[in-house]
């Protein structure tokens, strides 16, 4: 069946890095080993760590949970292969700090069977139960964010949704995990959208998908289950259209509120993976033990998609992907959104979603210099969420955070790097407005 | 003609009407202050720091006055200074202990390696956000120096391998740096206590040495040698500065030179056992 697919919808400002997406973009995702040891720390998510549940030298079976989620904005952790727990003890985090972590140990030559929990069916299981169910599978919004999914699936009292957005878009430039998802999980995709509309109470679903993604749309909207409310939209390419605030915007026109939620509009939006993994773990019980990552760039050899185990170190990544001798830069995520790694032995936790390598060939020898500001309003044009970025980065430099907060919204800014990405004086504005967020944060905590 | 002198007359007759309410409304609503305050204030200097946990020197001058503060809570003033405000009030000078601002961290760029090389704003804040700095400890100094820009006195200056050194005469533990450092390196101290710890790593064993070469592996001599007075918590040494600390005993078995002993002059002595480290130049990264 051919469906036709009209690409019109998309949000005011944003900016066209190149894609860089063709080189993985059609490869099959594919296994990869479990490696030596495994890190696996306690908070991958955000809020509060997991507590662990095992003590050193214990074996533990694949899928086994081996941390519990510590209150409600809290996810479980399971074992991503049988082995042994080596120690509990400080591990490096990607968030640039040493945080609790379990270490695990794979035993060699094991089956690697996955242990098998209670099923939870979607048509008879309650609201709570599923929303319970998500929280111990310890599944996080595998977008990058990695926000408690079931936290968002709890609609506060007194608020309602009717449409639940599914986000396919991925505008991050090199990473096509979500395109591999969409294309091969499409079944599990749809039983996701079944937990997930239940829980939420929403009348219908839209799928989102970038206009370079057509296959996946076209592929998506013929596999549609006969009377389920579920339609494909395809939008142009532009980025941070991935963002559920711009998604929302180019889908329905509504307006996320400054500090508020999609909620608040009616609306919930789960990231595609997040969707597909609900519905390949809830219906067997299972919990989150891998994720798919894209390695690429020009410093690896062996690019493509890859079911990865959680916690499989950034090191044994590049020794298996067949890394240059002359890597200089590594990215967790994408060159957008994604953090640059200061130590190789971070291991992959559930929101990363690719791995993206540069040689010293690509990257500058030098650093760059910074030029003062020109006031040409490149980055005001360019910042999806209406901010003055130019004005935040002038006070910023000035250390007046209050007024970046107060008048010009900086808790708005959810980082893209848009701003960034065009600014020809190469003034680092996410980087300034990061660090301002951060003494705000702290100051606030203080008082 | 005739407007103007109207206007004249009339612009007047306001202006000294005004200028009646005024007199009398100094003289009704005049608050006496204790013209103590002034002298006190002008003998104060001037720094608006907040060392002595008030909000400013006129505050801090009101308090004096009013008897809710001694002269020995300011630490900017010089000896003669306080004493010379605590004559002028008659009251005691309140001995205040010298207390100075000291760095949780030995790891210069001659012992501590970066693990990553960190380009972007020049400050340990922004470095800080950027997947925790380049440095390979993940506690340890940036170097940057946001606390040397930071401080009013002049009291903390790069040394050769980019980590502060904090000068005791200047420093008046106002607690600007202890503020600013976004590894949390910096306490005051009174600068009597001469035993110190110089690392913030809270992992145990040799594998942090990889990284610092200064850092503490959490091997325990230093309690064992001073019972009671060092207890090891999060893998550190914390001493106990109520209990006689005074002696030089505890840093003898350091094999880091972690635990430390501070002269007056801000010589640096490490333990006999302490392996000696020579090196000037930066250390090579470790091949990735």
């Amino acid at each position: 069946m051919e469906t036709t697919i009209t690409v019109k919808k998309t949000f005011p400002h944003g900016v066209h890095p190149p894609e860089a997406k063709e080189e993985t973009h059609h490869l099959k995702i594919r296994r990869f080993p479990f490696a030596p040891v495994m890190i696996l720390p306690l908070s991958q998510h955000t809020g509060k760590p997991s507590k662990a549940m095992v003590r050193e030298g214990q074996e533990v079976a694949r899928g086994q949970k081996i941390a519990e989620a510590d209150g409600f904005v809290s996810v479980a952790l399971h074992a991503p292969a049988s082995g042994i727990i080596k120690r509990i003890a400080l591990a490096p985090n990607p968030v640039g700090r040493m945080t609790p972590s379990i270490y695990l140990q794979p035993f060699p030559a094991s089956s690697q069977e996955v242990l098998e929990g209670t099923p939870i069916d979607p048509d008879t299981a309650s609201p709570d139960e599923i929303v319970k169910a998500i929280q111990d599978a310890g599944i996080v919004g595998l977008g990058g964010a990695a926000f408690p999914t079931h936290v968002k699936l709890k609609i506060p009292e007194g608020k309602f949704v009717d449409t639940l957005i599914i986000n396919g878009v991925e505008c991050e430039p090199y990473l096509t995990t979500d395109h591999r998802v969409m294309l091969e999980q499409k079944d599990d995709i749809f039983m996701g959208i079944r937990y997930l509309m239940k829980v939420t109470g929403a009348q219908r679903t839209i799928i989102g998908i970038e206009a370079n993604k057509l296959d996946a749309a076209q592929e998506l909207s013929a596999a549609i289950p006969a009377g389920m409310p579920v339609s494909v939209e395809v939008f142009k390419v532009k980025y941070p259209q991935g963002a559920e605030k711009m998604l929302i915007k180019a889908l329905l026109d509504r307006e996320v509120p400054s500090g508020g939620l999609p909620v608040d509009v009616h609306t919930v939006v789960v990231n595609v993976a997040t969707a597909a993994e609900i519905g390949r773990l809830l219906p067997h019980g299972r919990g989150i033990m891998e994720r798919v990552i894209t390695i690429t760039g020009p410093g690896v050899a062996k690019k493509g998609n890859y079911w990865i185990p959680i916690g499989t170190p950034v090191r044994y990544v590049l020794e298996q992907a067949g890394a240059k001798d002359n890597i200089s830069l590594v990215f967790l995520g994408g060159p957008m959104m994604g953090q640059a790694v200061s130590n190789l032995d971070f291991p992959f936790t559930k929101g990363t979603s690719g791995l993206v390598v540069f040689t010293e060939a690509e990257t500058n020898s030098k650093p760059q210099k910074i030029y003062p500001c020109i006031h040409c309003a490149y980055c005001v044009d360019a910042c999806p969420m209406f901010l003055n970025p130019s004005q935040m980065g002038i006070l910023a430099k000035k250390e007046r955070y209050e007024e970046m907060a107060e008048q010009y919204n900086l808790f708005d800014c959810f980082e893209c790097g848009a701003c960034s990405y065009v600014c020809p004086s190469h003034i680092p504005l996410v980087q300034y407005f990061r660090v301002a967020k951060g003494i705000l944060r702290e100051k606030k905590a203080a008082s | 003609m005739a407007v103007i002198l109207t206007a004249v007359a009339a612009l007047g007759g306001i202006t000294v009407i005004l200028a009646a309410l005024l007199i009398l409304a100094n003289k009704k609503l005049y608050v006496q202050e204790d013209p103590r305050i002034d002298i006190v204030e002008e003998m104060l200097p001037h720094a608006n720091c907040g060392a002595c946990g008030f909000p400013g020197c006129r505050p801090f001058a009101e308090a004096l006055v009013g008897g809710q503060a001694l002269p020995g809570k300011c630490t900017v003033s010089s000896e003669e200074g306080r004493v010379q405000i605590a004559h002028f009030l008659g009251v005691d000078v309140g001995a205040q202990e010298k207390v100075v601002a000291r760095l949780a961290c030995a790891g210069g760029i001659n012992v501590a390696r970066n693990r990553a090389r960190y380009e972007g704003l020049k400050t340990c804040r922004a470095a800080a956000v950027v997947a925790g700095g380049g440095k390979g400890c993940f506690w340890g100094c940036l170097g940057l120096a946001d606390c040397e820009v930071v401080c009013d006195f002049d009291a903390i200056h790069m040394n050769q391998f980019s980590l502060p050194v904090v000068d005791e005469e200047k420093c008046t533990a106002c607690g600007d740096c202890v503020e600013v450092c976004p590894k949390g390196l910096f306490s005051l101290h009174p600068a009597s206590h001469r035993l110190w710890v110089a690392c913030k790593n809270l992992e145990a064993g040799d594998e942090i040495l990889e990284d610092c070469e200064v850092a503490c592996t959490a091997c325990g001599r230093c309690a064992a040698d001073a019972p009671g007075m060092i207890k090891m918590a999060n893998n550190l040494p914390v001493i106990d500065y109520s209990k006689n600390h005074k002696t030089q005993a505890p840093i003898q078995r350091c094999p880091t030179g972690a635990i430390l002993w501070i002269e007056k002059d801000g010589t640096i002595v490490k333990g006999r056992e302490s392996k000696k480290v020579l090196r000037k130049s930066t250390l090579p990264d470790l091949p990735t």
